[in-house]
């Protein structure tokens, strides 16, 4: 059984004005239990709509979220109780935080869920780990730490109501390579270690390519492809077409691979350089003789 | 949703009454509020309703825009026309204790709701048809005069442009902020006064930060662009009085004229 699913999900924007957009149409898709799910597509294609929407945010013109299986707006009331299973990390998350010490802002989460004191601050801590933030910080205020600091204290607020998925829209803007690469490395194993489901929303295809399982491939509010990330990548002329660019190193082996060289185009560095090898030992071959 | 909020919003399009000078838009906006508090009896009330509604249909905004933005003063409608119910002189229609309704507060409670609700749905038509930028850029055109007085015109219209330039904004980060808030099960539905008024601080704090940094950001900017106040700067698009602004203000005048007329000529219906 699917942990998240959407049935024909719609959103419209501004209705009966002239400012009338469909940002969300028609979206069926299957979010399967444990697995790390990537979503790409161009600006205004409909990511963040459709993902606020998972956990209730947004209501959908029509169409329906089904959590566990069970339809998350059947009782309107209780839609806050969503909201702690399916964890939401906003774009520039750091812009919410707002108490005193970083402690206090990782645990509003778990307070609000009705934790008590002790418990909330346990899972605080917990959360603070997974993203590496160092005890000494957690006394301190979140106004006065690094940018890089206050996007892991933000993410650690949703990871501390230990939701059973996990949603980050961009959790990587505006990062330095390196801080990029540790964060997602650590996202990655928050979701090994903790075997919750992950939908990470990224505009960068080696990130996607590199921790994703499936890919969501959403254009002007439409899911055309819905696959295992080396399929979808594999279809890198249809992905242009979208606006979207597939990996750099599968960019290249496509390439190769119309010019009828036997290569698979793969998703990561390591994995082409095992195919271009024997490739290039027998070009060597030719060139001695 | 916050974004529900329509008064001053600005919906671009064509019509007549989009393609006028800001300027006259404003002069004539003043003057029409003006005999509407001249008008006193109900024929010449008509006038200023005719008027009103020949300008909305050319205004080419979609008319439910115009009830929403009544919407947000039906309860001062309801209060005073309710309030002059009783005050009035005239045949006692009902009495209760000291209350008494007559013939005269009624005359009046329909002629003040008329009254106000034609004030709002016209200052609307100025603020749907003119963007905010024209809209500044006239009122800095129209109070120039005042400078002899030592009024920082510029300066003033400067804040306006960017108060207003930044309404959209500052609505959209507070949707985002509360979003953000709700995803972490921020309760702001319910409870009593003092539980509401304790679920705001999650969201006014961020926006306040945000507040700061986003003006800071913009001086900086300013600053980059050798901005340096009004003193000797031109502008990119200067303001034309055309065709239509006379013919406009022609059709206006009629209007008012005829109200005018109705008003010293035919008996008060205030009493």
């Amino acid at each position: 059984m699917f942990v998240l699913e959407t049935k024909e999900l719609t959103y419209i924007y501004g209705a009966g004005t002239p400012f009338e957009k469909t940002a969300v149409d028609h979206v069926s898709i299957g979010v399967e239990r444990g697995e790390f799910l990537g979503v790409i597509g161009h600006t205004g294609s409909g990511k963040s709509t459709l993902i606020q929407m998972l956990n209730g945010l947004l209501k959908p013109a029509s169409g329906t979220v089904l959590l566990n299986g069970g339809d998350i707006w059947a009782e309107p009331k209780k839609i806050r109780s969503v909201r702690f299973q399916v964890g939401m990390v906003f774009q520039y998350p750091e812009h919410q935080l707002f108490e005193e010490t970083v402690l206090k802002d990782i645990c509003f989460g778990p307070r609000n869920m009705g934790l008590a004191d002790t418990e909330a601050e346990q899972r605080a801590r917990r959360a603070a780990r997974f993203v590496g933030l160092d005890d000494e910080l957690l006394g301190k205020s979140p106004f006065e730490i690094s940018g890089g600091e206050k996007r892991r204290a933000a993410i650690a607020g949703v990871i501390a109501m230990d939701p059973d998925v996990l949603v980050l829209d961009e959790p990587t803007a505006g990062l330095d390579p390196n801080g990029r690469d540790t964060l997602l490395q650590q996202i990655s194993d928050y979701h090994k270690k903790r075997g919750s489901t992950v939908i990470l929303v990224s505009h960068s295809m080696e990130d996607i390519a590199r921790f994703a399982d499936r890919v969501l491939v959403l254009n002007e509010g439409k899911a055309v492809m819905l696959d295992r990330t080396d399929r979808v990548f594999a279809r890198g002329r249809e992905l242009s077409k979208m606006g979207l660019r597939v990996p750099q190193i599968t960019e290249i082996l496509l390439m190769l691979r119309e010019k009828g060289y036997p290569v698979h185009p793969v998703l990561t560095v390591e994995q082409a350089v095992e195919q271009l090898r024997p490739l290039l030992r027998k070009g060597g071959v030719r060139r001695g003789q | 949703m916050v974004s529900d909020i329509t008064i001053g919003q600005y919906f671009p399009g064509r019509s007549l009454i989009h393609r006028m000078d800001p300027r006259v838009k404003i002069v004539l906006t003043v003057a029409y509020i003006v005999f509407l508090f001249i008008a006193s009896n109900f024929a010449g009330l008509l006038c200023m309703v005719a008027l009103m509604a020949v300008v909305l249909f050319s205004s080419g905004v979609p008319f439910p825009q115009y009830f929403k933005s009544l919407k947000a003063i039906i309860a001062i409608v309801i209060f005073t026309g309710v309030l002059n119910l009783f005050y009035g002189t005239g045949t006692v229609l009902w009495r209760w204790k000291f209350m008494q309704i007559t013939d005269g507060g009624v005359y009046n409670a329909i002629f003040i709701s008329v009254r106000i609700v034609s004030l709002i749905l016209f200052s609307c038509v100025l603020t749907f048809t003119t963007s905010p930028t024209d809209l500044t850029d006239a009122l800095e055109r129209i109070m120039k005069p005042l400078r002899v007085l030592h009024v920082h015109v510029h300066e003033i219209a400067m804040m306006m442009t960017i108060a207003l330039r930044f309404v959209p904004t500052l609505l959209e980060e507070t949707d985002k902020i509360m979003s953000a808030q709700k995803a972490r099960g921020a309760d702001l539905e319910s409870g009593g006064m003092m539980q509401r008024i304790r679920a705001l601080i999650p969201i006014l704090i961020p926006l306040f930060v945000s507040s700061f940094r986003r003006a800071y950001d913009l001086a900086m900017a300013m600053e980059c662009r050798c901005y340096h106040g009004g003193e000797g700067r031109t502008k990119m698009k200067q303001l034309h009085l055309s065709r239509l602004d006379v013919w406009a203000s022609a059709g206006m005048a009629l209007f008012c004229a005829a109200a005018l007329l109705c008003t010293l000529f035919l008996p008060a219906s205030l009493h």
